[in-house]
């Protein structure tokens, strides 16, 4: 039986067209709104993904937590609407409406039927143009998030989060939770959720992408009409986080059996001309699945996680090669060794030819496998459009993954991976370690 | 070994056309497999998935998470396959594979291109009969099992809450041992644990093949009667065969305090019927109740009585699921406002669903959860994933294609009387457990 393995290897190329992807339109509605667009009519819904650039990050000085707080209460009422009236109407078109506020964007992911589309965008305009507020729906949510927050007191990995981005980020937004601290949300007013929403839900900052049953010139007029009345501009986005990561270890002590750590150091930005090759050399040292090396050390060899990865964490206004793991508190001195060793190993050998190659078949072969149902496409459509990247982008993508040698990858390795600089974040009450700054 | 057996006649049996759901197909091979087809040409991507009826309730006695354990193990080297070149394969194809274990069911799948299927079936055929485990994987990968228990489990008190709450609540089913085993047991599983599970419950008898994406059936056919086909049946398979509850006569109450709890919960279980094969009446309606009482965080009866009308609670849920083999559960949950204590939130949550029961059903808003369940068969069209899960599922806990498109049906028929009969008739207490959950009480 080894002999079916042995050809698809030996012969693979990958082939797989991308047949959703091939067909991003572009439409600009009659009042000026761009989105973007691929149609798939063979189930009649559509999935719509809204982004507004700077989300939890504009949070105004001493009101850390308003822009979460916000987006939790834009659909518990709005005009006519009060937040039961708001969810009864929402039911009875099946509609659904998520709303999101993370570090660098607040999202907006809906869908609703073809047979109610009008419907469904009438009642989404409103929660987007026009959202209550009511001081009883503010102490509610207020409240629901107050009770998350303590309860991720007790979770090792929230507490390695806080610390991590306390360590990491100065006194940039990123330096703290996007859901705030029981001080800061116990302490926001109904004017600081409206200052909210004013700064953050705006059009000049806005990216918008729909796939499924609708044609260019249906999503013309609904881009006008849910979206021509959004306030014109928000706040100025945030600046550049200047990184204040030093190398070191940072033990949190926290009762619990199995310690976490969050690990980390300077990265490399999405624009820079070396991403691609820092990209590919991640995916073989930390990426997903069990044959990357952190993961062949960490786990399958020496059995000390169930889970260990490393990304290029680009955010926005930082950017990070960070990772994660966890790990008994008996065993966890002994992983932090063995991923300081691969970190210095990559760095100084980069990689052998054949992690190279077997690095590119799979980021190529994996690319098209994410263009499977129009929710996730108009999810990849929006994060495309706010990374600046063309429409032919996904017809010349994996070109670059393929261009990357390893001469690229031996210079851009010394670069990224820094093992002197690597920050270990690490909760819980670990044996045989101590901090070191 | 299975090309000894080659021989053996791989003849399909095919189900009419006219009774299944457009672009389903189904086939039984001549050892048993059966298997499933569900098509979507949307992207040139398929999801190949071998589910066993197999799961941790069928444990013996003293080996808790070993059907979980043996889940990691087949990652390992096979007749043919090194360990882990499976899962290397599959990458270096720009695929990815995992696997999962529960109660009553293992699954094991890629997702990869279309073409690739032949690939990944000759791969998975191959540790359907002929794994290979050695003493040198087995030792690394019990301490990773045991990391992932501790990353689930241990370091959340509410988990490990919930596996006293489920122990409490089966007095003698296995439902009450969790599934990825305690961990004095998990800690000390053999390479022969694991052997004789696996010779005790895996073969093409007692697989379910569910081949969903860009594919056409008869070139699924011809696949699976090339890779499975060949794989003799297992005679050491037998027909489930489970403890089962004894009548529950007391109410059970459990008090846990860990300092990692933030916020202060009361949570509670009812043992209730499960969906059962041409029988999912009472399911259906005990679906309709959880929905009507939890389904949603603003509309539903608990967060208006509890979060709007009288607000004393930030958060309250009700929840039941019926895809089990065996007795099923329906959950309430409830975490007060701050100045609420536990007992008055019990009392609260209580309270809430006796009013229920006087008042009665909305019907507005019975109608409203019917339409989100029509409109839910539509979106999930969007993901061909998720459906291979729920016939996947179903057939694993012991349900038929008839009773997979028979639900909806059932679904939509529901009353105002079921719900409140369904409520009446298995929210016993003496059938439930009881937990209140909190910080530890500071000395002052």
């Amino acid at each position: 039986m080894i002999r079916f393995i042995l050809a698809f290897v030996a012969t693979f190329a990958l082939s797989a067209p991308l047949r959703a992807a091939a067909d991003i339109q572009e439409v600009t509605s009659p009042g000026g709104i761009t989105a973007w667009l691929v149609e798939e009519h063979s189930i009649p819904f559509v999935a719509l993904e809204i982004r507004f650039q700077g989300g939890a990050s504009l949070d105004r000085p001493g009101k850390r937590g308003a822009v979460n707080l916000m987006t939790g209460l834009i659909e518990e009422g709005a005009e006519d609407l009060d937040a039961q009236g708001f969810a009864r109407a929402r039911d009875d078109l099946a509609a659904s409406f998520r709303f999101n506020a993370g570090r660098d964007s607040l999202s907006v992911t809906s869908r609703f039927l073809t047979e109610n589309r009008d419907e469904a965008v009438a009642l989404l305009r409103k929660a987007l143009v026009s959202p209550r507020f009511d001081q009883d729906a503010v102490d509610r949510v207020r409240g629901q998030v107050l009770s998350g927050l303590r309860s991720e007191e007790g979770d090792p990995n929230n507490i390695a989060a806080i610390n991590f981005n306390a360590m990491a980020y100065g006194d940039h937004p990123y330096s703290s939770m996007n859901n705030g601290t029981t001080e800061s949300v116990t302490a926001l007013t109904r004017q600081d959720v409206v200052h909210a929403f004013e700064d953050t839900i705006a059009r000049d900052r806005m990216y918008v992408a729909a796939a499924g049953d609708i044609t260019a010139e249906e999503l013309g007029e609904l881009l006008d009409t849910l979206l021509g009345d959004v306030r014109a501009e928000g706040a100025p986005l945030p600046n550049d986080a200047d990184l204040t990561l030093t190398g070191g270890i940072t033990v949190v002590p926290f009762d619990t059996p199995q310690s976490v750590a969050l690990f980390g150091h300077e990265g490399i930005p999405r624009e820079d001309p070396d991403f691609f090759p820092a990209f590919v050399a991640n995916q073989v040292f930390g990426g997903s699945g069990r044959q990357s090396r952190l993961s062949l050390e960490v786990r399958e060899k020496r059995g000390l996680t169930y889970g260990v990865g490393s990304y290029l964490a680009v955010y926005d206004r930082a950017h990070l090669v960070a990772g994660q793991l966890a790990s008994a508190n008996d065993r966890m001195a002994e992983a932090i060794d063995v991923i300081r060793q691969e970190w210095a190993k990559i760095a100084e050998n980069g990689l052998t030819e054949t992690e190279l190659n077997e690095a590119k078949t799979y980021l190529t072969g994996a690319y098209p496998l994410r263009f499977d149902s129009n929710a996730g496409i108009a999810r990849i459509l929006v994060g495309m459009q706010i990374d600046g990247l063309g429409l032919d982008y996904v017809k010349t993508r994996n070109d670059k993954v393929n261009a990357v040698t390893l001469e690229d990858i031996r210079r851009v390795v010394k670069r990224i991976y820094r093992p002197d600089d690597l920050r270990f974040v690490v909760v819980g009450r670990p044996d045989n370690l101590e901090n070191v700054n | 070994m299975r090309l000894a057996h080659a021989a053996i006649a791989a003849a399909l049996v095919f189900v009419p056309a006219s009774l299944r759901a457009e672009g389903v197909t189904t086939f039984t091979l001549d050892n048993g497999l059966e298997a499933i087809v569900l098509e979507d040409h949307r992207a040139p991507v398929v999801v190949h998935m071998v589910w066993y009826r197999v799961g941790s309730a069928d444990e013996p006695p003293g080996k808790s998470g070993i059907a979980h354990y043996l889940e990691h193990l087949m990652f390992k080297a096979t007749d043919e396959l090194a360990s882990g070149e499976l899962s290397d394969t599959v990458a270096r194809n720009g695929g990815s594979d995992n696997a999962f274990t529960s109660y009553d069911y293992t699954g094991y799948f890629q997702r990869i291109a279309a073409d690739r299927l032949d690939l990944v079936m000759g791969m998975e055929a191959s540790r359907m009969d002929g794994l290979a485990l050695v003493e040198g994987d087995i030792v690394t990968e019990r301490d990773v099992v045991i990391e992932e228990r501790n990353q689930r489990t241990e370091n959340d008190a509410g988990a490990l809450f919930n596996e006293q709450l489920y122990a409490a609540l089966y007095l003698n089913h296995p439902y009450g041992i969790p599934i990825i085993g305690w961990k004095h047991e998990a800690d000390s599983l053999t390479l022969e644990d694991a052997n004789a599970f696996y010779e005790k419950h895996y073969g093409p008898n007692n697989a379910i093949l569910v081949v969903a994406g860009d594919v056409d059936p008869d070139e699924v056919k011809a696949l699976a009667e090339k890779h499975y086909g060949v794989i003799a049946p297992n005679p050491a398979i037998v027909e489930r065969n489970r403890p089962s509850e004894p009548p529950q006569l007391a109410e059970r109450r459990l008090r846990y305090a860990d300092p990692r709890i933030g916020s202060d919960y009361v949570s509670r279980v009812y043992l209730v019927p499960e969906r059962n094969t041409g029988d999912q009446k009472d399911a259906a309606a005990l679906t309709l109740l959880g929905r009507v009482l939890g389904g949603s965080s603003t509309t539903s009866v608990l967060a208006k009585k509890l979060q709007f009308e009288n607000p004393k609670a930030v958060y309250t849920s009700a929840w039941y699921n019926g895809l089990t083999t065996d007795n099923a559960t329906f959950g309430l949950a409830i975490v007060p406002v701050p100045d609420v204590s536990l007992d008055e939130a019990e009392s609260l949550l209580d309270a809430a669903i006796a009013e229920f029961l006087k008042e009665g059903v909305d019907d507005e808003q019975l109608e409203r959860i019917k339409m989100s369940f029509r409109a839910s068969e539509i979106y999930a069209s969007d993901n061909v994933s998720s459906i291979a899960n729920r016939y996947g599922r179903a057939l694993t806990v012991g349900l038929t294609l008839d009773d997979v498109e028979e639900w909806p049906d059932l679904i939509e028929a529901v009353t105002e009387e079921d719900i409140l009969a369904a409520a009446k008739n298995f929210l016993d207490r003496k059938r439930s457990v009881t937990g209140i959950v909190r910080s530890p009480e500071v000395a002052q």
